[in-house]
């Protein structure tokens, strides 16, 4: 009681130097303490919840291995969505340096306008007769409809801001982030919109290497790699990604060299605004319906993403995802079943946003560490 | 010489914006509610008013100081004609095109009706040559106003200030005034303003302010420039006091409930200036203190908390509350010791969305009531009062205000306190501040608990006054609404939170309670959005900024150009605006 107390109370720490450099150490240790057990309860509380589990599996109760399969596919593809999403984020803040908070509802543009390209080839019967063709088109609408809020938003709200202290920008995304939200409530109507089910051979098992894997999740991890690729290729070896990645590390250096700043940024956003439009695509082929608020908790997840694997750090976007995707998705069964707590599933938030907790305490770095614009913060 | 190619992007900015307001419906549900009674309804105040607004900034950027004033006027209002015209050529394809493709599956709102109500409900042809002229006029009198000379323009300002003041406000109005048969003297049964008292309020603000403004301008400067020891300075805070104290009993029921609403928000919004305004930590999770406040007021006094239920009364479940609500501050304040800027502010986020899950889930529900809540919470009981609840708010008013002010106080008294001191200098710079001697670790603790605390307070009130506690008042929403208020109102300044939360809380209406403008509750989270923006983009220290926080602003400012130009030239005209 007496270290809390002193904590709380400057007016004591404050009172003579000798007793400053006491409470100094004090303090020090209270906090570290602290973190210390919240360090070793977490564990503590995994490890039990995984025995418990085991113990449960071995008893014969609790999900089959085939379940246990089938939910280990999901959170990947799930995670996959997700490291996209992230993509977006980490870009953003290797080059600004800011969380841009409405990247969600950049995301869920892309849902929302590629559900009416989906639902007009649909009427159209093209849908069914083409289903990949179809795919493809509500790909490049979702894709282009994210592109350009993300522009957009960067002209209108961020250019301005440029320079000014940290959290302005943040506290604009929010408001960027809200407006968005309202405006297609406004347009769209504030029910779910559903997707046309998806063409009959996305629904079938597909075996690989002797694993059946259903089409769809199959279908989004693919995607998901391959937009991985492509950004890779596209930031590593193309003249454009060598700028961005120039400015991230220094903007001024990177101007005096020659490169165009604005026209970066600009193309930052845009690349970030068309992998959350993939990643629109596929959370539109992994939940089918949409509404003006499916941005925000993926916005947050994605963001959650990006720290876990090391924000600035592209690779790490797409490893976090997974590690995001697999930890909510698993999580809940495999360690809180484990610890006894009834309905784990509705406490699938609660583990994402522990998960950045921890992390944060953990290993602040991510999992691949940073490499694009290392500022302050830890 | 007018730019042509700059007014036509005008023109079609502000034609897009009105489809926009058309497409979300806004018109539509706006124009439900007259404001003066034939000629006015509030939608089309709202598609004009944007027109109005985007006509005059196109047109201040055409003047050139060198030309003669004529020509001067004349070049100004063809400016704004011809940014009108273009907008109704966009509108005009817009509501053809809406007539012609059918488009109600994606867009709900983009239907017959809204074309109707785009057109005066006149019907294609006449009602878009209608249309046409109304922009093509209010285009030509937003671009005339720039080059009309100072007093005529302050004048129109004015007049319309308060003329829409009066036809927003009518129910304030008719509920102060407490008898239907005085106000209809103003209003028209219709609602509404009657068409000749906009002409005697017209008469009124013009003679008055010619009379009286000289005298106004110079006390505000007076008040604003006195230090805060000096009499007269008390004598503006007494009068505030006295104001409250005498309200309540003026205003009727609606009002009141309101009153409480506002107050509530005042006070979590002076508990989220002291951890961001002060101390400089940005805590997006701020409702989880709120809710610890209120979910442990339930559980404490409430006869129907599930497992554990001491039926304490009010006043001692309290203090108990304050130490929950500290041990809270704690708790989410040191893990997150070490982070900075944005991560705080996504953690402290994330904290405030576990806190609501775990609210909600099976699991705690033998605590805290899961999804059903927890009802029956006892009011509070004062003496010779009696129980005050939500359902005396006349009562309960005052209660709030108690709180308020002894949240007001503290922060008052915080500000300029040592820690104050330090909160300042840790938000400027946290090395620095901690090379001089700061201790970061408390001061930023402190600032935690005392935030949750304040919230607390506001937790408590809530539960006492709704009677029940459910998950859906503590979502992410109320956090960010919080922040809002904050900002708007001016990080760092305790008549800001007040200013701030008045405006949006009062008029906008709270994440969950509508405001003095019930017509908003659908696109009022539209309205926080873009005031958040505007505020970030054009006035970053708020509406009554603290002098030390603007002056930092102020100074990155300096090295931008682009705000050079704005450089602070924030006039009264503008609160108005934005108040109205």
């Amino acid at each position: 009681m007496d270290r809390v107390f002193r904590v709380c109370c400057p007016a004591v720490v404050a009172e003579t130097s000798t007793q400053n450099a006491r409470t100094r150490r004090f303090r020090f240790n209270w906090v570290d303490s602290f973190l210390w057990f919240i360090r070793i309860s977490a564990i503590i509380a995994i490890v039990v919840g995984l025995t418990g589990t085991i113990q449960n599996f071995l008893d014969g109760q609790g999900p089959t291995v085939e379940q246990w399969r089938d939910l280990f596919v999901s959170s990947i593809s799930t995670g996959a969505m997700y490291g996209l999403v992230a993509l977006g984020y980490s870009m953003v803040y290797g080059v600004l340096g800011f969380i841009n908070f409405a990247h969600g509802e950049v995301f869920m543009s892309g849902i929302m306008v590629g559900w009416i390209a989906a639902m007009l080839l649909f009427e159209n019967g093209l849908w069914d007769a083409n289903p990949f063709i179809s795919l493809a088109i509500v790909l490049l609408v979702a894709m282009f409809t994210s592109t350009l809020i993300a522009v957009l938003t960067e002209k209108i709200a961020y250019r301005p801001l440029r320079g000014s202290p940290r959290l302005i920008p943040l506290i604009t995304s929010i408001g960027v982030s809200f407006f968005l939200q309202y405006a297609f409530a406004g347009l769209f109507g504030v029910g779910l919109q559903t997707y046309p089910a998806p063409p009959g051979i996305l629904s079938e098992d597909i075996n690989v290497f002797g694993v059946p894997i259903e089409g769809t999740k199959l279908l989004v991890i693919a995607v998901a790699i391959l937009a991985m690729v492509a950004l890779w290729y596209f930031v590593t070896k193309t003249k454009t990604g060598r700028a961005m990645r120039a400015v991230a590390e220094d903007k001024e250096i990177a101007g005096l060299m020659g490169i165009n700043v604005d026209r970066t940024i600009v193309t930052t956003f845009a690349v970030g605004g068309a992998m959350a439009g993939v990643g629109g695509l596929l959370w539109a082929l992994l939940f089918r319906n949409v509404q003006f608020i499916t941005g925000f908790l993926p916005g947050i997840k994605a963001f959650t993403a990006a720290v876990l694997g090391g924000i600035g750090n592209l690779p790490g976007a797409m490893l976090g995802g997974v590690f995001l995707g697999l930890f909510e998705g698993m999580g809940p069964l495999l360690v809180l079943d484990g610890l006894g707590i009834p309905a784990v599933s509705q406490l699938k938030d609660a583990v994402a946003f522990s998960a950045l907790i921890l992390v944060l305490i953990f290993r602040p770095t991510g999992l691949l560490g940073e490499r694009l614009g290392s500022e302050d913060r830890a | 010489m007018i730019d042509m190619r700059r007014t036509f992007r005008f023109g079609l900015l502000a034609g897009g914006a009105m489809a926009f307001l058309g497409g979300i419906g806004m018109i539509e549900s706006f124009n439900e509610r007259t404001l003066i009674d034939p000629i006015l309804r509030m939608g089309d105040l709202f598609l004009y008013g944007t027109l109005f607004v985007i006509a005059y900034i196109a047109a201040r950027g055409e003047i050139n100081i060198l030309e003669e004033p004529d020509y001067r006027a004349a070049e100004t209002t063809a400016t704004g004609a011809a940014v009108g015209f273009v907008a109704t050529m966009v509108t005009v394809v817009y509501a053809l095109l809406i007539t012609a493709v059918d488009v109600v599956e994606f867009f709900p709102n983009m239907d017959e009706a809204m074309v109707e109500s785009l057109t005066f409900e006149q019907g294609a042809p006449i009602g878009l040559a209608l249309l046409g002229l109304a922009s093509v006029i209010v285009g030509a009198v937003g671009g005339w106003l720039v080059s009309t000379a100072d007093g005529l323009k302050q004048s129109i300002s004015k007049v319309v200030g308060w003329v829409l003041g009066f036809a927003l406000l009518e129910v304030v109005v008719t509920d102060i005034v407490e008898s239907r048969d005085v106000s209809r003297l103003i209003y028209s049964p219709n609602g509404g303003l009657r068409l000749w008292s906009v002409a005697v309020i017209a008469v009124l603000v013009v003679y008055l302010s010619r009379r009286y403004s000289g005298r106004l301008t110079s006390f505000a400067a007076e008040v604003s420039n006195a230090d805060s020891k000096s009499r007269l300075r008390r004598g503006v805070i007494a009068f505030l006091v006295f104001a409250a104290i005498v309200l309540p009993m003026l205003l009727g029921g609606i009002l009141n409930e309101l009153m409480i609403n506002v107050s509530l928000f005042v006070l979590m919004g002076l508990g989220l200036n002291i951890v961001v305004g002060l101390a400089g930590l940005l805590d997006l999770g701020y409702v989880a203190f709120f809710a610890v406040g209120a979910y442990g007021t339930a559980v404490l006094t409430s006869p129907l908390s599930p497992t554990f239920s001491p039926q304490l009364n009010w006043w001692v479940a309290l203090p108990i509350v304050f130490v929950l609500a500290a041990i809270a501050g704690l708790l989410v304040g040191t893990p997150v010791i070490r982070m900075r800027g944005d991560y705080l502010a996504i953690v402290t986020l994330g904290f405030g969305e576990i806190v609501r899950i775990l609210l909600l889930s099976d699991w705690l529900t033998p605590l805290f009531g899961g999804s059903q809540g927890i009802r029956r919470i006892p009011g509070v009981d004062v003496p010779f009062l009696g129980e005050v609840g939500g359902t005396r708010p006349e009562f309960f008013v005052y209660l709030t205000l108690i709180f308020v002010l002894i949240a007001g106080y503290i922060s008052y008294r915080a500000q300029n306190s040592r820690i104050g001191r330090a909160w300042a200098a840790m938000r400027e710079d946290e090395d620095v501040a901690e090379a001089i001697g700061i201790s970061t670790v408390s001061a930023k603790l402190l600032a935690f608990v005392t935030g949750a605390i304040i919230a607390s307070f506001a937790g408590a009130l809530f539960s006492a006054k709704v009677g029940a506690v459910f998950t859906n008042s503590f979502d992410v929403l109320v956090s960010i609404i919080i922040l809002v208020v904050v900002i708007v109102g001016g990080m760092g300044s305790i008549s800001g939170v007040i200013v701030g939360a008045f405006v949006l809380i009062g008029v906008l209406g709270g994440p969950k309670s509508p405001g003095l403008l019930a017509e908003f509750a659908e696109f009022k989270l539209l309205f926080y959005g873009a005031i958040l923006v505007f505020m970030m983009l054009k006035r970053p220290e708020g509406l009554l900024p603290s002098v030390r926080r603007s002056r930092e602003l102020h100074q990155d400012e300096m090295s931008q150009d682009a705000w050079l130009e704005k450089g602070g030239d924030f006039t009264a005209d503008d609160a108005e605006g934005a108040t109205t």
